[in-house]
Order: C-alpha cells, then structure tokens, then sequence
C-alpha cells in the first residue's frame, strides 16, 4: 500500500478502524482497560507501542498504567507472536503424564525455548498451567485447538498439519 | 422420540466429537432418519478420557471413543434397529466387562451427581431443555414465595460451604452482604479455576451454565444486588461462548434484565474475560482485575461483603458453589443438609487425574473416603503400578499417603491432614512419582504467580524453589531439610494473601509424609522414584539385549552404541535422559540406575 503523502485520500488502517470501534464500543464504561487491551491484541496479534500510547489517550489514563497492567498479566505480550500459538500444558495432571517431555520434543523440533517465537513468525511456544482438559493428559493447544493424549512423536505429526 | 446425546465439551471436541457429529447427522439425513432422531450436542459427562462420548436415549446405551467410522454402525444397528454396538461399549477396568448402561458403569454408579446432573444430559445451548428439567423453578420459588432473609435462612439451613477454596459457609457470606447497607452491591462468580489439575468449573460452565446464572440472581435477589460480573479463566474459551449464549437467551426470555418475572427484580450480567494470572483467583485480585488493575490482593477486612468492586458491598462465590444454589432452593435447605457429614453438607465435584484409571469428573457426597474415589470411582492405578499418595487442593495443597486413604473427605479432615479442600483436584501419584520433584512443581508453579506484593511470598517462594531445585539435584544438605521448614512456616503466617499463605503445603506435607524420600536425595543422592534427571544413569542391561536397534534408532542425542544382534550401551555423556529408548525397548533391558546402583556405569 503507499505510505507517502503524495494522495490526496488519507490512507486508511483496517486496524486503527477497528480499533476505534473497540473503543467506542468501551467509551465510558468502567473497567474497560482489560477489555480494550484483550480486543486491541486480537487486531493486532499482539500490542505495538503505538497501540499501547493510543490506548492510554483513548481512556485518559497515563501510559505507565497500561504498561503496567499489561506486564502484570501472562495474556499480553509486546512482540509479535507467531500465526500458530502452541500452548502446552504443565499443569499437574499434564506434568506427572510427562509433560516435560513433550515441551522438550517441541523446544527442539522448532528450535526455540519456551515463550519464544520461530524467526519466520509461525509458530510462538508457550507453557500453560492446566487447559481444563486434564483428562486428556498431556494436552497442548495450537490456536483454539485442543490435542490431547499427547506422545513426543505425536507432537511432531500434529506439528506438521499446520503449515 | 430417540435422542443421541454427543458430547461438545473441550475434551471431547479434543478427541473429535465435532466430526462424530456432522457424520452422524449427514448419516441420517441419508437415511431418512432425521425427523425421527434428535441428536443433540451436550456438555461435558466428566469422563473426558473415554471421548468422544455418544449416548442413545432411550436405553441409556453408552458409547465412547467413537470416531467418524463408527457412526455408519450406530446408525445401522442402534438407531434403526435397537442393537447394541459392542465394541463401543465401555469394559470396565480389571474385569474387562463391557458395559451398556451408562448408569450401571462404576465410575458413575457411585456417584450422587447433583450439580453435574444436567451435564452431558441437555442442550446447554438450548434453554428450554434446561426449563425442561426445573431450570429457574428454584429462582421462581425464590423471587414469588420468599422474602430475601428467608433466601438467606433457607441457604444458611443447607450448610452449603464455598467450593471455591476454603470453605466458608455460603449463607453467612450472603448474610454480611446483605447487612452492608448501600443501595449498589455486586454479585461475582468467580470462574477462574486456576488451579492445574481442576477442571470442574469448566465443565459445569460448558455443560449447565444457566444453573450457574440461576444461582447467582438467587443471590442477588437475597443480598440485594442489580448487577453481577462472572470472571471466566482466558484458558476457557469454549466455556465464555457457552456464558454468552446463555445470557443472551435468559436475557431475551425475561430471566435476566428488568422486571424478572414480573416481580420487579432486576440484573444485569456481564462477563469479564481473566488474562492469565493464577493471582486473580483470589477474590480480592479478581476485584481489582475486574476494575481493570494488575490483579494483586489487598489487606482484608475490609471484606469484598463490605468494599467490594468499586467499592460497594460484594458477594463472590465459587462456579460450583453458585451451582448448589438452585437445587437447594426447588429442594430445600434441609433436604440438602441430609446429604454429607455434621460439618461439611451436599456433594463435591472431584477432578480425578494423574496415574488413576479412569480420568474425570466425580461427584460424591462428603464423607467418603479416599479410597472410594480412588479404587471405586477412579478403578485404581493404572498399569497395575502402587498407589503412593494422592495430591489434593492444588497449590494449596498437600500431598497425602495411602495411610490417610480411609480418611473421609471433607473440609475439616483434609485441613487437618494438612493438605485442603482446594478447588477438588485429585492427583494420584504412583511409585514413579518423585515427591519431592511434586513439591519442587508446585513451588515452581507458586513462585512464577507470586505477584510480588508482599515479601514473604515473593522471596519465600524463591528460596525455597531454589532449596527444592538444589536437592532433586543431588546439592542438598541435611541442614536444608530445617531451613525449608522454618522458611515455610514463616511464609505461611506473614504472607498478604492466600497464594502466600498455602505456598508451603505441598513441602509441609511431603516432608511430613515422605522425608525419607528427601533423606535419599541428600543423602545417598538417590531418587527413589527414578525422576530426578541429575540422580539417574540410564543403562542397559547387558544380558537382556537382544541387539534389536531400536532403541538406538531412536535416541535423537545419538548416545547409543551396538552392533545389531549384540548388546547395546549407552554413554552417559551423550545421554540426554528423555526416556524414548525405555519405550521403544521390548525386552525390558534398560533401566534407571540411582544412588549407589551408578557406580555399575563407571566400569
Ligand atoms: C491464590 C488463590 C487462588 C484462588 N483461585 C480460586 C479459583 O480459581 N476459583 C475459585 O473459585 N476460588 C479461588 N480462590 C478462592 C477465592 O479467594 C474465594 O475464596 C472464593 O472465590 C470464594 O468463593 P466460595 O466461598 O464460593 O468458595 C483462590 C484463592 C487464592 C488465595
Ligand atoms: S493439567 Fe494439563 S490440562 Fe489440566
């Protein structure tokens, strides 16, 4: 798209659109930093400082505040995550059915630790404490999609239907 | 008419009951079958490890693990003709025995199931099969017969006690909201299950989520309240769309907003989504989260019951706990308070998990015994291992041996255990649990969600994850053995909240159970159980290898070495201890060596 100011159509973000529906939907309510943030980082896929600064305009709150809150909660993250989000879980249930082993499998086959994104923006590694899905143990999610039963060589094929 | 009943919940949908379901009903529409036959998508049934789940009504002909390819069989036989498919039946445990009726099946046999009665059973999002089974007559009864105070006698009669954690009694919550004057009170439910391990929340939210919202404008209306929040785990979001749906239906047929059933009652109910803090299950942290703050705990008194969100009078109680409400209010007080013991009264969803048999959700009345839960329900260990201790009340919690398996499950024995009621999540552990690793878990887990207000549990956690860390490595001393005593129990009486507060149990009650298991890893730099990674050698026994290759084939650190038909071993430098080789063995040849059995490795 052209970025310079050579047009006389001002260029418009589908995003910033969006985003300035989230906050008229919000406008005035009560504890809606939360809120805003969550539906900010669901355009976005995650929260620009820029995105971060419009926000503390938006709900008049100082910028600081916003950090803050978005720091305190393991939701939110300030860099750019992968377009698959692998979720696995170590929750108790998870990590006496072997767990570990699991994240180990995955750590290795993507080359990245824990809380890390793969250079190509894929596929960004998380750990979880417990997805509610405990029966099933262990369990990772990938996106909105839950595996259960997982093996390590498991892994490696459910890995591969996401390309 | 003939219902299939398929199981939509998060396990099931995990295991494929999305496609079970679109086969079936593109099946029948082949058949011509679909005027006849209702198939309905329903909640979760608590035995997520037998999913995906299909029950055929009437008949109660229970299937599981069915998968596409077996909807032609249930089509053909069970819907057309009323034959049973065998080989989807569930067998039970040990004696292989299938069985056909949901009901006659042990895991649910034993079971008293009051709040999970309508999971697996209705529509969830369908009100009126919810109407259908006396859904809102509690609420009906409430708002047109009753006076608030007499809500409140007929709760405090039923001695229901939160589910939430630690127990409180219900009613006498209520009562202090109602007692804080204000015209602008709250209601909350507190739907963050942030303990790993528990999963019934969810599923009552998934499955019967008007019973949830029934039971929390039985409240309002008792304590006066016009407005509710419901704050669901990020974790959870099949559970938030099933809220959604159902707000939205109790909304448009006159449960939910102005005027409810005519009675001049009004609420309104919103849902706040959690953003992943195990903090915010704390009700005061889950205040402050709701009002959009990081979500850290606060001196109490004041209770929420007095300065709750925005300051106003608050009553937060449990999913499960708001789930009582509606059964007690169509049945009475005193009919609950027949089931259970003296002090603790009603049922209690457990979350069976770790190495039992059957995996799921149990509900029983308090007073049963451990045992019962384990071996009855549960049908024992799995892989005919040894029980060896059975961790309950999550983080909480402690870690209880199989003297204490006779022990009757309520609140009080457990706390007296040293363990807790927690939010009822049931770990068993087997001979191949390390507990001190379990202890080194939890602190682990504990130490990462500590939010950092108060000092004790901040640096608390931290020295003893790393005292933990320092002895499943084979560093500990005995002296750390004290110094993990003392450390804990100062945390326990000097940190801000309950994270703090409950942080050391699980080191409390392991070194008060299993302290000679921490004895051999300082000691004898032995892990009895064969997990602590620093304290094993893997090796091969020479004269059960048969030279097969497999386990060399699969060792991705390549450390082992064999010609093909000759005995293998592995190098311990290389060896990166993952455990692949152990599975892939058939022969039973390798082996975890601890303690002393290493020095077999050195020559
Ligand atoms: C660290 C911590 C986490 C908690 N997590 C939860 C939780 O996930 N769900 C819950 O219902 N209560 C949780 N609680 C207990 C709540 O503070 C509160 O006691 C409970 O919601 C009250 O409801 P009840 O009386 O119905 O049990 C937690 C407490 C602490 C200290
Ligand atoms: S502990 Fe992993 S899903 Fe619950």
């Amino acid at each position: 798209m052209c970025q310079c100011c050579c047009s006389a159509e001002p260029v418009v973000d589908p995003k910033a659109q969006k985003l300035a529906g989230v906050f008229s939907k919000y406008r005035g309510e009560k504890g809606a930093l939360i809120p805003v943030l969550q539906a900010a980082q669901e355009i976005y896929g995650y929260l620009p400082k820029e995105v971060l600064e419009s926000i503390a305009r938006e709900l008049k709150m100082p910028l600081s505040k916003v950090y803050g809150v978005v720091t305190f909660y393991a939701q939110f993250h300030l860099k750019p995550r992968g377009r698959y989000v692998i979720r696995v879980c170590q929750g108790t249930a998870c990590h006496v059915r072997g767990a570990s082993q699991i994240m180990e499998a995955l750590q290795e086959k993507l080359a990245i630790k824990d809380g890390e994104t793969t250079t190509d923006l894929k596929f960004t590694l998380e750990s979880v404490a417990c997805l509610g899905a405990c029966g099933l143990a262990p369990v990772m999610m990938v996106n909105d999609e839950t595996h259960g039963r997982l093996t390590k060589d498991v892994v490696l094929k459910i890995l591969e239907q996401y390309e | 008419m003939r219902r299939v009943l398929i199981c939509a919940g998060t396990g099931c949908v995990a295991s494929g009951s999305r496609k079970v379901t679109a086969r079936l009903k593109e099946e029948l529409d082949r058949q011509g079958l679909a005027e006849q036959i209702k198939v309905v998508n329903t909640g979760c049934h608590g035995f997520c490890e037998q999913g995906p789940i299909v029950i055929v009504e009437p008949g109660d002909i229970f299937y599981c693990q069915v998968q596409e390819k077996d909807v032609p069989d249930i089509v053909a036989k069970t819907l057309a003709n009323g034959e049973v498919v065998d080989r989807l039946l569930f067998k039970e445990p040990g004696s292989g025995q299938a069985v056909t009726r949901y009901h006659d099946i042990h895991f649910y046999a034993k079971q008293q199931r009051l709040v999970l009665k309508n999971c697996g059973h209705i529509d969830p999002e369908n009100l009126d099969e919810y109407l259908a089974v006396e859904g809102y007559e509690g609420l009906k009864r409430a708002l047109t017969t009753m006076t608030r105070e007499q809500v409140i006698e007929e709760v405090k009669l039923s001695g229901l006690r939160g589910r939430g954690g630690a127990g409180f009694p219900t009613g006498v919550k209520w009562e202090f909201a109602y007692n804080s004057p204000g015209d602008k009170k709250y209601v909350v439910c507190n739907a963050d299950e942030g303990d790993p391990g528990a999963f019934m929340d969810r599923s009552i939210l998934e499955g019967d989520p008007h019973a949830v919202i029934e039971g929390m404008l039985i409240c309002g209306y008792a304590i006066g309240a016009d407005e509710g929040y419901i704050y669901v785990r990020a974790e959870y979001p099949l559970a938030t769309h099933r809220l959604r749906v159902a707000i939205a239906q109790a909304t448009d047929r006159g449960y939910l907003g102005e005027n409810i059933l005519g009675t001049g009652f009004n609420f309104k109910l919103k849902i706040k989504e959690g953003a992943g803090a195990f903090v915010c299950g704390e009700e005061t942290a889950l205040l402050t989260s709701i009002e959009g703050n990081r979500g850290m705990p606060r001196v109490r008194p004041p209770f929420p019951a007095v300065k709750g969100i925005w300051e106003k009078p608050t009553n937060i109680n449990n999913v499960e706990t708001f789930a009582n409400v509606p059964v007690i209010l169509r049945k009475g007080g005193s009919w609950y308070a027949s089931i259970g013991t003296e002090r603790s009264k009603g049922t209690k969803v457990f979350a069976l998990t770790g190495k039992i048999i059957n995996t799921g959700l149990a509900e029983v009345p308090m007073g049963i015994t451990m045992r019962e839960i384990i071996f009855d329900i549960g049908g024992g260990i799995q892989k005919g291992k040894e029980f060896k201790a059975v961790q309950i009340g999550g983080p909480s919690g402690g870690c209880l041996p199989k003297e204490l398996l006779d022990l009757p499950v309520d609140y009080d024995s457990l706390t007296q255990a040293g363990a807790m009621m927690g939010s009822g999540g049931l770990v068993v552990m087997d001979e191949t649990t390390c507990m001190v690793d379990v202890a080194r878990f939890f602190l682990n887990f504990t130490q990462k969600e500590s939010c950092g207000k108060c000092t004790p549990c901040r640096e608390g956690t931290k020295r003893m994850l790393e005292i933990l860390t320092r002895i499943t490595e084979g560093k500990g001393e005995m002296t750390d053995i004290e110094r993990l005593e003392r450390l804990a129990k100062v945390v326990k009486n000097t940190a801000l909240c309950g994270l703090g507060q409950t942080a050391p149990n699980p080191i409390l009650t392991t070194l008060r159970y299993f302290r000679d298991e921490y004895e051999a890893h300082i000691n004898e730099a032995s892990c009895p159980a064969r997990v602590c990674k620093e304290l094993i050698t893997y090796w091969i026994h020479q004269e059960k290898c048969n030279g097969c290759t497999r386990c060399a084939r699969s060792c991705a650190s390549s450390a082992i070495a064999g010609a093909a038909k000759q005995p293998h071993s592995i190098d311990p430098a290389k060896c990166s201890k993952c455990g692949v080789c152990i599975e892939k063995c058939r022969q039973g040849a390798i082996v975890k060596l601890t303690g002393k059995e290493r020095q077999l490795v050195k020559h």
